[in-house]
C-alpha cells in the first residue's frame, strides 16, 4: 500500500523522466533494480513508467539523445495519462497538498526568507522529498518487525523468534555496541549478536551482513532505541 | 529410573538443593538434617567454611524461624511448589522448551519431603495445539505431587479452552487447605478482537502468543468470573488467609505486553477484606513481587524463556534479576517453592537454575521493603 503511494506521488509532481533512474526496487532492497525496458520497433526509444508497466514509444528520440525539457514533460504527462486510464478511480495523492509530517523525519520549517542560508542544495528540498524518505524509512523498519516477530522468515528450525524473547526489541541494547563480547572472544557489533541469536536459539542459519533481513533487523532494533544515548562498549 | 554412578558435581548439587529447600522450613529433626547435608555439600565442593553460602544462610533461617513465631495463628505450616510458563511445542519441533519442563518436574520430584501439591501456572503449550496440550499432560503427569493446574492465553485462545478443560476440567474453582482458602482463577480472558477481522483459530492464537502485539485485548477475569469470585468468598471468614492463583499478575504492571488486569481493581475490592491475602501468578517470567494493601503478589518463573523488565510500570518492592545470560539457555529461569507459615502468610522461593535460590519472604513485602530485602542485582535491565 505505502509502495504504490509512493509512486503515485512521485508521478503527480515531477518528470516521469527523472523517476525513471530513481525508482523501482523493492523498499528495503539494497541495488537499484532496473526494468525491462521493451526494445523500439521504429528505432526510437521506449520510455517506462516507474512501475515497470506502463510505457510509450517516442518515435523521433534516437537512443543516447536527449529530450528538451517541453519534450520530456509532454512525454511524462502522456505516460501519466496513460497510467491513470488504465487505473480508473485509483487512490491520488499530491505531496506538496498533505499534512507535514511527524517528528525528526519531516521537513524543518518553511525558513524566513532573510533569517536563514539558502540556495544550497539541502536546502532546497521540498516536503515531498521528506515524506518519501520517511516513508522509505518506515518500510525498512516496519520489514525488520515483520522478519523479528516470523520465526520462519528468519528461517528457525524450531519455532523461535525474536520477539519470544525481545518483546518490542527490548534488551537488544543496540545502543552498547560495538563492545567486548567475552563469549566470543573479539568485539562484536549489533549485528553479530543478531546473527548469534539467529544460530543459536532462534537454530537457523546465520545472515551474511548484507543480507536484506539482516539490514532490516539493524533497523527495527535501533528503531526502537531512539533517543537513548549511544554508549558504546558498556556492559 | 535406574541407579547410576554420580558424578562429584551432581551429588554437590544435590546436597546443595536439599540444604537450600530445607533452610526455608527449619524446625529441629530438619535443622540437624541441613546441618549434615551442608556439610557434606562444603565437603564436595573442597571449600571452607565460612565461604559458603550454605552455612550463612543457615544462620539466616535460623534467625528466620524465631521472628515468625511471633504472632502465629495456628495454622499448620505447609509448602507447595510450582512449575509455570513451559510453553511446550510439540517435540518433534522444538525439544528445549520439552526439556525444560522435564528439569523442573525432575526438581520438584527430588524434593524430600514431597510439597503438599504442584501448582502449575498456566501457559503449558505455546499454540494451544490439542497435541501439545496432551504433550504437556504426559509431562506434568511424571509429577509424584498431586497438581493443581492453572490456565493461560497459550493454553486457550486456539480452540477457546475446549481441549484444555476436557483435560483439566474447569479453569476457576477453589479449594481449602490446612486452613487456608485456595482459589485458582482464569484470568485470561480476552475481548473478542478476531470476528470482526475474520481471523482463523491459528492467527487468533498467534497474535494472543505475541506479548507485543497491539491487535489483542487486554487480559481481565471479566464479570462472570468476579460474581464467581464474590460467591466463592461468601462463605469464607476474613480471619481466613487466601491464596489466589492466577496467570495474569492482577494488578497493572505494563499495558503494552499485557502484563496487566484490566480489572485489578475489582479483583483487589473483592480480596480486600481478608487479613492475609497472597496472589501467585505466572505469565512474566521473571522476580517480580509487589504489595498492595493486604495483598503480596509472587510472580513464577518460566521454564522455557525469560522476559526482559518492562521499560515502565515495575512495583518498587520487586528487586530486579540479573540480566539473563544469552549463552545459558537454563540462565533466568527455574521453578520454586511457596512456604506457607503459621500465620498464613506465604514466603517464595525462587529456584533459579544455575545461579543461586533467591527467597522473599512475606515480611518482606508487609514491611514495605525495610526488612530481608533481597540481595540487589549486578546487572539490571539496560
Amino acid at each position: 500500500m505505502i509502495s504504490k503511494r509512493i509512486v503515485l506521488l512521485m508521478f503527480g509532481t515531477t518528470i516521469a523522466v527523472a523517476c525513471l533512474t530513481v525508482r523501482g526496487a523493492r523498499l528495503h532492497a539494497q541495488q537499484t533494480v532496473t526494468h525491462d525496458v521493451p526494445v523500439s520497433k521504429s528505432g526510437g526509444t521506449v520510455v517506462m513508467l516507474c512501475d515497470g508497466k506502463t510505457s510509450i514509444e517516442v518515435k523521433n528520440l534516437k537512443p543516447g539523445e536527449m529530450m528538451s525539457r517541453a519534450q520530456a514533460q509532454a512525454v511524462s504527462d502522456d505516460l501519466m495519462a496513460k497510467w491513470r486510464r488504465a487505473h480508473p478511480g485509483e487512490r491520488w495523492e499530491v505531496a506538496q497538498a498533505s499534512p507535514a509530517n511527524e517528528g525528526s523525519m519531516a521537513a524543518p520549517a518553511a525558513a524566513p526568507s532573510l533569517s536563514v542560508q539558502q540556495g544550497d542544495t539541502y536546502a532546497s528540498f521540498q516536503p515531498r522529498d521528506y515524506k518519501v524518505w520517511k516513508a522509505e524509512t518506515d518500510n525498512f523498519v516496519a520489514e525488520g518487525k515483520r522478519v523479528f516477530h516470523d520465526a520462519k522468515a528468519l528461517g528457525s528450525t524450531i519455532g523461535v523468534s525474536c520477539d519470544m524473547c525481545h518483546p518490542d526489541a527490548a534488551n537488544t541494547h543496540p545502543e552498547t555496541y560495538p563492545k567486548y563480547q567475552v563469549q566470543l572472544q573479539r568485539v562484536a557489533l549489533l549485528r553479530d549478536m543478531i546473527d548469534w541469536c539467529i544460530e543459536n536459539p532462534v537454530k537457523g542459519k546465520a545472515l551474511d551482513p548484507n543480507d536484506p533481513k539482516l539490514r532490516a533487523l539493524e533497523a527495527y532494533i535501533y528503531a526502537q532505541r531512539k533517543g537513548v544515548p549511544l554508549d558504546y562498549g558498556k556492559h | 529410573m535406574a541407579a547410576r554412578h554420580k558424578s562429584v558435581e551432581t551429588k554437590y548439587m544435590e546436597d546443595r538443593d536439599t540444604v537450600l529447600r530445607g533452610l526455608a522450613r527449619l524446625d529441629r529433626r530438619t535443622f540437624l538434617k541441613v546441618l549434615a547435608a551442608s556439610a557434606g555439600a562444603v565437603m564436595a565442593k573442597g571449600l571452607v567454611p565460612p565461604h559458603t553460602f550454605q552455612l550463612v544462610n543457615v544462620a539466616e533461617a535460623a534467625l528466620d524461624k524465631t521472628t515468625s513465631a511471633i504472632g502465629a495463628s495456628g495454622t499448620p505450616p505447609f509448602s507447595f511448589a510450582y512449575v509455570s510458563d513451559t510453553h511446550m511445542y510439540l517435540r518433534t519441533l522444538n525439544q528445549r522448551f520439552v526439556k525444560g519442563a522435564v528439569k523442573a518436574v525432575e526438581d520438584v520430584n527430588a524434593l524430600d519431603p514431597q510439597p503438599d501439591f504442584v501448582l502449575f501456572g498456566g501457559d503449558l503449550a505455546q499454540l494451544g495445539r490439542p497435541e501439545e496440550l496432551e504433550q504437556g499432560k504426559g509431562v506434568l503427569s511424571m509429577l509424584k505431587a498431586p497438581v493443581k493446574m492453572m490456565v493461560g492465553e497459550h493454553d486457550w485462545f486456539y480452540d477457546m479452552g475446549e481441549k484444555w478443560q476436557e483435560l483439566f476440567g474447569p479453569p476457576n474453582y477453589s479449594f481449602d487447605w490446612k486452613g487456608v482458602h485456595v482459589v485458582v482463577l482464569m484470568s485470561v480472558h480476552e475481548k473478542d478482537f478476531w470476528t470482526a477481522r475474520k481471523l482463523t483459530p491459528a492467527e487468533r492464537m498467534q497474535i494472543v502468543a505475541g506479548l507485543d502485539n497491539g491487535i489483542q485485548s487486554r487480559f481481565e477475569v471479566g464479570e462472570e468470573e468476579r460474581a464467581w469470585l464474590k460467591r466463592d468468598l461468601a462463605k469464607v471468614p476474613a480471619t481466613t488467609p487466601l491464596l489466589v492463583f492466577s496467570h495474569s499478575p492482577l494488578y497493572k504492571y505494563y499495558r503494552n505486553w499485557n502484563f496487566w488486569t484490566e480489572d485489578a481493581e475489582q479483583i483487589q475490592a473483592i480480596l480486600k477484606p481478608y487479613h492475609s491475602v497472597t496472589v501467585i501468578h505466572g505469565h512474566t517470567h521473571q522476580l517480580l513481587f509487589n504489595q498492595i494493601g493486604n495483598i503480596s503478589f509472587y510472580g513464577m518463573l518460566s521454564t522455557a524463556w525469560p522476559w526482559p523488565y518492562a521499560p515502565e510500570g515495575l512495583p518498587p518492592l520487586t528487586v530486579q534479576m540479573n540480566r539473563a545470560d544469552p549463552y545459558d539457555q537454563l540462565d533466568g529461569l527455574g521453578d520454586g517453592q511457596v512456604n506457607v507459615n503459621k500465620d498464613g502468610l506465604a514466603d517464595m522461593m525462587y529456584n533459579l537454575w544455575d545461579r543461586n535460590p533467591v527467597t522473599v519472604r512475606a515480611q518482606y513485602l508487609r514491611s514495605q521493603g525495610k526488612v530481608y530485602r533481597p540481595p540487589a542485582p549486578q546487572f539490571a535491565s539496560y
